[in-house]
């Protein structure tokens, strides 16, 4: 497996460092290595917050992520900020609740997934992000279900075991009612 | 670090907040006293290396840590500690510099940290870790040096290391050296003759050449002990490429594609940089024509290197400070055009 660089954005409070999180520790059980890094400066609150985290089943360079081949993408600003940063032909998933279905770019794979509606369903819009991760791990089979539920279960047990359940509720809702669209084949040319 | 301090057996930490490094502090506020010691955020840097001092003194395994401007505050400190010959663990976390600088990671503080960063004539043990696993075991590994040596030990880490998160696997404290027993602490003069601890020696009056003799003497056995590095294809490489610290993990990672692609490059990380691995470059130029240093900074390791090479070979220099780091392309970019020149030319020898 190549190394695969992953960025997660949104507001402040919209959980961008625990989704790095669980991947990490997916990766974890995996015996994969992963580096995971969150944006660290002056930070305003409601700005944009990111995290990034590369996986990798050889040793890992630098833990910097400038052009992610996949981006997690929560809400609108992230969007504007962080698409121009995708690599040629890389992911952008998007929480369409908040940032629509319109990419600027055509040279890139998309999935869409209401995250914040699906949450809001659940009943709790704060697990937007784990529904997120939801998509990502369905459509991508980056890491597998499992590892992502048990590295879920890790970081909630510890807080709060009560939060378990719902949020694996909102993985599973995040697989189920997303949407995979491949990238636009290139205009043919005539010969 | 703070969980492979604890493990080590240090059980006194002073410190005082700064950014990039104070998830120490708050980790240790909570796990020090549950391993029977003792947190103190104290009101400055200057009061926390003076404690550590103190800690030192009566014998316990005591560690502070900081970021650059709070390392420059406890630098008086640090030179009394190293005079009075008293181990203890220092980490430097550094963010970009000079004066109140920036929260970005840097590695401006390498002439401090290996030059002696106070005044007079000292050396601190100074290593400089890659990976977080890497820093959890150098850390355990600064205990052991800073008793056996009776010396300070500095963790020369950077804004990245102190700011990701990798697996560390939490391994058990193993010393790596017979520590003698300290005596030479101040556990209160009873049944046994008094012990001084101080860094004031003025009787006789060539008492403090002797220390200075005595504490060179000390250094040169460290510099004989304790030399790490680590190095990847060095046996057959036109140019050598070299960097401390993340900067080093990231020209490992530009190297390996430069082989990939057929160059012949390797690659030499120091992890103690006092002691410096001389004899690691020293025989990496016997093949190599060329050397490259890479840096979070304007060129300071760069001229231990060419200490160490004698100048034998072209040393070219990249870097910037005050927040900038490397990306692989931009060293892969600079192997290529270095590995383009001619070389032979280059050399100033003939082999």
């Amino acid at each position: 497996m190549k190394e695969t660089k992953i960025l997660i954005a949104g507001a402040g409070g919209q959980g961008v460092v625990v989704v790095g999180n669980i991947l990490s520790r997916a990766c974890v059980i995996e015996r994969k290595n992963v580096v995971g890094m969150v944006a660290y400066g002056a930070e305003m609150r409601g700005g944009t917050a990111y995290a990034t985290v590369i996986l990798s089943e050889e040793e890992i360079g630098s833990p910097f992520v400038e052009h992610p081949d996949m981006a997690i993408i929560l809400n609108r600003p992230s969007l504007d900020k962080f698409e121009p940063d995708i690599l040629p032909g890389g992911m952008a998933l998007l929480n369409t609740s908040l940032t629509g279905s319109m990419l600027k770019r055509g040279d890139l794979q998309r999935i869409d997934v209401a995250a914040t509606q699906i949450a809001h369903d659940l009943g709790n819009v704060k697990v937007a992000n784990i529904v997120t991760i939801g998509a990502l791990i369905e459509h991508t089979k980056l890491l597998s279900m499992a590892s992502v539920e048990q590295g879920l279960s890790d970081l909630f047990s510890s807080k709060n075991p009560k939060l378990v359940p719902l949020n694996i509720k909102a993985l599973r809702a995040g697989a189920e009612q997303s949407r995979y669209i491949s990238l636009r084949p290139a205009v043919s040319t005539r010969s | 670090m703070a969980e492979a301090a604890i493990q080590a057996g240090c059980r006194f930490f002073a410190g005082y907040p700064i950014t990039p490094q104070n998830e120490v502090p708050e980790y240790m506020s909570w796990r020090m006293p549950q391993a029977g010691g003792v947190f103190i955020q104290a009101e400055s840097e200057v009061a926390a290396i003076n404690m550590i001092f103190g800690a030192s003194a009566a014998g316990a395994r005591c560690m502070t840590s900081s970021s650059s401007p709070g390392i420059s505050l406890k630098q008086e400190g640090i030179s009394y500690i190293a005079a009075a010959e008293l181990p203890c663990v220092i980490a430097n976390m550094q963010r970009g510099g000079p004066g109140l600088g920036n929260i970005r990671a840097s590695q401006g503080d390498y002439f401090q940290a290996v030059k002696s960063g106070g005044h007079g004539d000292y050396h601190l043990i100074v290593v400089a870790p890659a990976t977080l696993q890497e820093l959890y075991t150098l850390t355990m590994n600064a205990f052991d040096w800073a008793d056996y040596y009776r010396n300070p030990v500095m963790i020369l880490g950077d804004g990245i290391l102190g700011q990701m998160a990798e697996p560390v696997e939490i391994l058990p404290y193993q010393p790596i050296l017979e520590i003698p027993e300290k005596d030479y602490i101040l556990t209160g003069c009873r049944g046994r003759l008094s012990r001084v601890i101080k860094t004031l020696i003025l009787d006789p009056a060539d008492g403090l050449v002797r220390h200075n003799e005595h504490l060179q003497e000390k250094y040169k056995r460290i510099e004989s002990e304790i030399s790490l590095c680590e190095e990847y294809q060095t046996a057959d490489a036109e140019l050598v490429v070299t960097g401390f610290g993340v900067t080093g993990r990231i020209a490992k990672a530009a190297v390996r594609k430069a082989r990939k692609k057929g160059l012949a490059v390797g690659w030499i990380r120091p992890i103690t940089l006092w002691p410096f691995p001389k004899q690691a470059y020293q025989e990496a130029v016997r093949a190599a024509s060329k050397m490259l240093v890479v840096e979070m900074n304007h060129g300071q390791m760069i001229e231990d290197v060419k200490l160490a090479t004698e100048c034998a070979v072209p040393t070219e220099f990249m870097g910037k400070g005050g927040g900038w780091y490397p990306d692989e392309k931009s060293i892969l970019d600079k192997i290529e055009s270095m590995i383009k020149q001619p070389a032979a030319a280059a050399k100033g020898r003939v082999s």
